[in-house]
């Protein structure tokens, strides 16, 4: 298995050659671009046989890459912020005509004002739409779970497609050496590819039309039982490709030093490497933290969370995004999961690429620490976490 | 129709059928009148009726536009195109 030194787009553009696509759709966005010119570099030079397809916007990128799979095609495109709101609309029409394919989302703020670096507002947006997300930590997270999403994806007990993200800068233009695995153990991961159907010229079937309104509440019925039916298809994909290639990613929520921890950190990305450090530190001074990392956004681990999150003293979830008027989305997610159980506290930082070192987490989980026993805060909602000040932006406290 | 795939899922896919969208009734203003006379055949207005509602008959030999009530919106289509003119829109029910 070659060890190279890859950026976290390069990483995916490996990895979208090992999977053998076939069409790719593309339109370029600071900070994803540099995935689709490594994938034109590979075509032009003979070692990968796709066609890319160049278009006018991002909404026709999604468009056309979701017509080549209605035709039969495993298909690739990629993008970023304001790309992917460009793309919502297409987004829905792709889960719910139970379409698998995948897409990167190389994660970064929205404007006003423009800025390029990462935060999770984009990726979060997706959370209804009917996609499963994961979201990559380091760089060869980026390249395996895309192949992986290409296998859950094309799973008939699944039938949904799957965007992969990776924090714009931090991972899409840090090269950091990654593990390609062989063609030949990746053709054996990855079986030829299968949908529920096909579109071509002279078929008989259309596509979107007006049905009763319970058939398309029924639909959308389907669509949550095959999200439930996908924690296990991930946990045995994830299983597979441990015994392959030595990386397992049978689990969902990647935990760090969680069973001895009285405190977790719950993230997803690439700052949960920074979390990991910090827990370390917080150990040294006596504060057993651990981290849980969600790999999987949705389907939402949550077994595997309250496994996680039993007979702690407290979760601090560490949003990089904020539902506005409310609290960020993992918070709403991880508290509506554990009920009563834990103490949870929400916490926003990072927003627009703002950097949080492991000494931010540091600060911020001594900080928690004492919210809960010194003054015996059960839950907390949103703080935000801005030049090392605690902003308190919930309207009751508890 | 609705087509669900072997695994039991649910598809927003439906396969064309004659009169899937149901019967025009009654609420059609005007109706197409064809005069056989005038018609040579051409099948131009086979070719535009949006509605997909004119059939093609063999008669004497010949393939001939025949128009189905049944379905027909009376958009007038057909009349606008017919090169020879051999179909007028008339008031329903005149
Ligand atoms: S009036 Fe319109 S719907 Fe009726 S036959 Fe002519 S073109 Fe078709
Ligand atoms: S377009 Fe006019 S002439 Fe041609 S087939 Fe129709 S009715 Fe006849």
């Amino acid at each position: 298995m070659p060890r190279m030194v890859l950026t976290g787009n390069h990483a995916v553009s490996y990895a979208v050659k090992l999977a053998r696509v076939q069409v790719i759709a593309i339109y370029p966005i600071t900070p994803q671009t540099a995935i689709v010119e490594k994938l034109d570099e590979m075509i032009e030079s003979g070692e990968f046989d796709a066609d890319i397809i160049h278009v006018e916007s991002e909404h026709s990128a999604l468009a056309a890459a979701y017509g080549a799979a209605v035709g039969g095609a495993r298909v690739f495109t990629a993008t970023s912020s304001h790309g992917l709101l460009y793309m919502y609309e297409v987004l829905w029409w792709v889960a719910a005509s139970r379409m698998p394919m995948v897409m990167v989302v190389v994660t970064r703020a929205i404007g006003p004002p423009w800025n390029i670096h990462t935060d999770h507002h984009d990726i979060m947006s997706m959370r209804d739409s009917g996609w499963l997300l994961a979201m990559a930590e380091n760089n060869q997270e980026a390249l395996d779970l895309t192949l992986l999403a290409y296998r859950v994806s094309e799973d008939p007990r699944v039938y949904l497609p799957v965007a992969v993200g990776l924090d714009g800068f931090i991972l899409s233009h840090t090269a950091e050496p990654v593990d390609v695995p062989e063609q030949s153990i990746v053709d054996r991961f990855l079986p030829e590819r299968r949908q529920p159907y096909t579109i071509e010229p002279g078929t008989d079937v259309s596509m979107g039309n007006i049905f009763s309104d319970e058939y398309f509440e029924e639909l959308r019925m389907d669509m949550q039982k095959s999200m439930l039916e996908a924690l296990n298809v991930i946990r045995e994909a994830g299983r597979e490709y441990g015994r392959l290639t030595g990386r397992s990613y049978e689990k969902l929520v990647d935990c760090y030093k969680c069973e001895d921890a009285d405190y977790l950190f719950i993230g997803i990305g690439s700052w949960m490497g920074d979390a990991k450090i910090a827990a370390e530190k917080l150990r040294e001074e006596g504060l057993k933290f651990g981290v849980a990392r969600l790999r999987w956004i949705r389907p939402f681990p949550v077994d595997e969370l309250l496994e996680a999150a039993s007979g702690k003293k407290l979760l601090v979830v560490m949003d990089r995004s904020i539902s506005m008027g409310h609290t960020g989305p993992l918070y709403a997610d991880v508290s509506g999961a554990t009920g009563s159980r834990v103490p949870v506290y929400g916490v926003v930082a990072g927003i627009g690429g703002v950097d949080v070192s492991y000494k931010d987490f540091v600060s911020i989980g001594k900080w928690a620490v004492e919210r809960l026993e010194e003054e015996g805060v059960t839950h907390l909602p949103l703080t935000w976490y801005h030049n090392g000040v605690f902003n308190y932006m919930y309207p009751v406290k508890l | 129709m609705v087509i669900v795939d072997p695994h039991g899922h649910l598809l927003p896919l439906s396969r064309a059928a004659r009169g899937a969208a149901g019967r025009t009734g009654s609420w059609r203003t005007k109706k197409p009148l064809l005069n056989e006379s005038r018609c040579v055949g051409c099948l131009v207005c086979w070719l535009f009726c949006p509605e997909n509602t004119i059939d093609i008959v063999e008669v004497d030999g010949k393939s001939m536009p025949r128009i189905d009530y049944e379905y027909c919106k009376g958009c007038g289509v057909c009349a606008q195109v017919c090169p020879t003119k051999a179909i007028s829109m008339v008031e329903e029910g005149g």
